[in-house]
């Protein structure tokens, strides 16, 4: 089968503007998207760059836009985007650092700002906390985050916020704020009571449509708007009392 | 220049355990090849050993049992004191990445959950469904930005600065910048993976290739038992995409083309749940003696194990299968071959990660203290790396603060980084040549066609002068394009220089083992030779050539006998 690749190309660099290169590769066996980008540059331009590790879905490095969709290089099969015509693109609401490589820095920036780590308690029971699995469960979809970038690179709002925390880094405080060995204090992840923060999101949902791991950072953000209502009802009804 | 007391090179489970445990007054960086969280620890699915006695099959669990199975495992090359160490720190290991955040699954009761594994007879893997690399990777990055850890990520370290006989820093190819820089420290610490890459078939990430072990090697550090490669039995067929040892674990079976369990022929009571090296080769056996399927593999079925516990205990399995094999484990079996998946050997180590070489330290699977010997039980390559990079950390703190001599001097260290930026300008100047990753090619098929599963005296000398052959054409290898930023090419050339060292190190090592131990195994020589062979084969570079001594292995109290399953 011969496909034509339509790949965007961008070295700041050397470049005034990014603009699409095309490369013609042939093959007949079932490769993913990542194997046949490797290929081209291995035998056609060495200079083609982009971002790989595991190729497996795991360790999210090559996110990217594949005809107009966001996924993972790796775990898209060439065949199965059945057209002979395939373009590929930078993820999208961050900077092009070369070709299909981007500053991840926003994105890292606002995971950071969320202070994604557990707050433990005094008590650290010798033998591990007790938790029922159904309690774990609730967290289960995020910790599967990979922080490939997709949801956020996708989020309409980062697009025109930058200072907007975006789906990946909410998801993130949620997975802790319900984390049942968590004991961060209400008012010190409540700073998201914001509209740069959990009520930034427009519920367009487009970062549970992107997900390669099958993570709904929306749900996540609609946990953390129910709980800082709640958080708000509480100090009302603590002032009246 | 860039300085720091203690530079930490991989960012992986080892790296960031290290970061963590070191000295917080000293200053510290991690660098490494990839963002942290791209580190081939993320694909780690299975589980993480430790004695815990969770189970009621298991209550009666200890330290001591899980040395025994670790050195039994090992077929006796492990040593023994730090097997039992290992084995020992695990308990505490695991409730701090419990305090650290790891959301391991539970059992009833809310206790960490365990289930069984290769070579032990309880169940001691702790696990969070069956992606415990990436939980305890993501949470330890977490600790490390909880603790402002400095990372320097998309840089590969490409040489060893050694003065006066101490490491005083590395060299690095600074991918964003094309650079090519020297980093001063007063401590180095490797932490820099496996080389599943030099095999055609392997289950590694892409960035597997192994160039820390050559870098110490080159640095005149001694490689200790590199022959010893594990092949992991189930690896989905034709991606070589790894299916965890926990799909047998929690009951898959392992069939042939006749629908027979055949691991009833090579191990009778352990069965699917024998060492890896064991079940590696009689599955390769099963495909040689034609019956597999396509001559190429068996089937791992998990259909008894119906869609619900399939869904709980081992979703990335599932979702593996449906992306990249094209099929539904909960409703047909999956094909698995075996293919590469650790490093048994590595960079030499004592049991407090130092080297030979004053102020380099490594741990991790680059390193061989050694814990696996021969063989290394699944579970404990996750464990090897937190209680290791633990002990690295603290190590090299205090190596470094009880120095006196501060730092190296800043001529040498940027005169060594203008040579490696020369080298790569010869790369770049030349106009011909054999293609870089042809001559990468050419090394796998080598190392896999002749020093695989089944080894024999003559297939590793011709692998040996094929590799002393693909070195002369290293040195006229060629690469087009020009351009330095974010160059995988020169990436992928500086590291297949220390690629070729290493398949030099493991089938020299392989041809002069006359003895069949754990995963090497000879046709020639069946047998395992306590008396001739029950020690660790050493290579060090020495003008230029590698020169091979042994040292013994230590017991303490496992007499080594017959490892049956």
């Amino acid at each position: 089968m011969k496909y034509i690749f339509r790949i965007l190309r961008f070295d700041p660099g050397e470049d005034q503007s990014p603009c699409f290169q095309d490369f013609v590769y042939e093959t007949e066996e079932k490769k993913s998207l990542l194997e046949a980008l490797m290929d081209i540059r291995n035998d056609q331009d060495c200079s083609l760059s982009f971002r790989y590790s595991c190729r497996e879905a795991v360790c999210g490095s090559c996110a990217m836009v594949i005809n107009g969709q966001f996924d993972l290089a790796c775990r898209t099969m060439v065949e199965s985007l059945s057209t002979s015509l395939i373009v590929i693109e930078p993820l999208p609401n961050l900077e092009i650092q070369k070709d299909l490589i981007v500053d991840m820095e926003p994105f890292w920036r606002a995971l950071f700002a969320v202070e994604p780590y557990l707050f433990v308690g005094e008590t650290k029971p010798e033998k591990g906390h007790r938790i029922e699995d159904r309690e774990m469960e609730k967290i289960d979809q995020f910790v599967n985050c990979i922080m490939c970038g997709c949801c956020y690179s996708a989020c309409p709002v980062v697009a025109r916020d930058e200072r907007y925390l975006g789906p990946a880094a909410l998801a993130k405080l949620y997975r802790f704020v319900k984390d049942p060995r968590d004991e961060r204090a209400y008012k010190r992840w409540s700073r998201v009571n914001t509209e740069t923060g959990a009520w930034g999101c427009d519920t367009v949902f487009k970062c549970n449509e992107v997900c390669p791991r099958k993570v709904r950072p929306a749900d996540g953000i609609e946990g953390l708007r129910r709980r800082l209502i709640l958080g708000k009802v509480r100090s009302v009804f603590k002032r009246g009392q | 220049m860039i300085t720091h007391d203690i530079l930490v090179v991989g960012g992986g489970l080892a790296g960031l355990s290290a970061a963590l445990s070191a000295d917080p007054r000293l200053s510290l960086a991690v660098i490494s090849r990839v963002h942290p969280l791209r580190s081939h620890s993320v694909a780690a699915q299975g589980g993480i050993n430790a004695a815990l006695g969770n189970t009621p099959e298991g209550k009666d669990d200890n330290w001591e049992k899980h040395a025994f199975d670790t050195i039994k495992g090992s077929d006796y090359l492990a040593d023994q004191a730090a097997a039992e160490l290992m084995c020992r720190e695990a308990i505490p290991a695991i409730y701090d990445m419990e305090h650290f955040g790891v959301p391991f699954s539970r059992s009833p009761g809310g206790l960490i959950a365990q289930r069984p594994f290769g070579g032990a007879g309880i169940p001691r893997t702790c696990f969070a469904a069956d992606r415990t690399g990436l939980v305890i990777a993501h949470t330890l990055f977490e600790q490390a930005i909880k603790r402002r850890v400095k990372v320097y990520d998309e840089a590969l370290v490409t040489k060893l600065v050694v003065e006066n006989g101490r490491c005083v820093g590395v060299i690095i190819y600074d991918l964003a910048t094309g650079q090519i820089l020297p980093i001063r420290a007063r401590a180095v610490l490797f932490a820099t993976g496996g080389y599943g890459r030099v095999y055609l078939r392997t289950t590694n990430a892409y960035i597997n290739h192994g160039s820390g072990i050559g870098i110490a090697y080159r640095a005149g550090v001694a490689l200790k038992d590199m022959e010893f490669v594990q092949f992991h039995p189930t690896a989905i067929y034709p991606k070589n995409i790894l299916i965890t040892e926990a799909a047998r674990g929690e009951g898959g079976y392992l069939l042939n083309n006749k629908g027979q369990r055949f691991m009833a022929d090579y191990a009778p009571s352990a069965m699917e749940l024998a060492p890896r090296d064991i079940v590696a080769r009689a599955i390769q056996t099963e495909v040689d003696k034609g019956n597999g399927f396509e001559d190429e593999y068996v089937h791992l079925d998990l259909r008894h194990l119906g869609q619900k516990k399939i869904d709980k205990r081992l979703p990335s399995v599932r979702e593996i299968c449906l992306k990249f094999g094209g099929l539904d484990p909960v409703e047909k079996p999956i094909p698995i071959q075996p293919a590469q998946h650790y490093s048994m050997g590595g960079i030499d180590v004592d049991v407090r990660c130092a080297t030979s070489l004053p102020g380099f330290y490594a741990a991790g699977e680059c390193a061989c203290v050694s814990v696996h010997g021969a063989n290394r039980l699944g579970g404990n390559s996750l464990l090897d790396t937190v209680v290791f990079g633990k002990i690295a950390g603290r190590e090299a703190s205090n190596f470094v603060k009880g120095l006196e001599k501060k730092y190296g001097t800043e001529k040498l260290l940027l005169d060594e980084a203008v040579a490696e930026k020369a080298k790569v300008d010869s790369w770049l100047s030349r106009s011909g040549g054999k293609m870089a990753h042809h001559l990468l090619n050419d090394l796998k098929v080598v190392m896999s066609e002749k020093a695989g599963i089944f080894r024999t005296k003559k297939q590793l000398a011709e692998a040996l002068e094929a590799i002393r052959e693909i070195r002369d054409d290293y040195g006229r290898a060629f690469i087009s394009g020009q351009c330095l930023r974010y160059s995988q090419a020169i990436v992928n050339l500086i590291e297949f220089g220390y690629m070729v060292d290493l398949t030099e190190v493991i089938t020299l090592g392989a041809l002069l083992r006359e003895e069949t131990r754990g995963s090497h195994y000879r046709l020639d020589f069946p047998k395992r030779d306590d008396g001739g062979w029950l020690k660790h084969t050493l290579v060090s570079l020495r003008d230029r050539k590698p020169e091979v001594s042994y040292r013994g292995v230590q017991i303490t109290k496992y007499q080594p006998q017959e490892r049956k399953y």
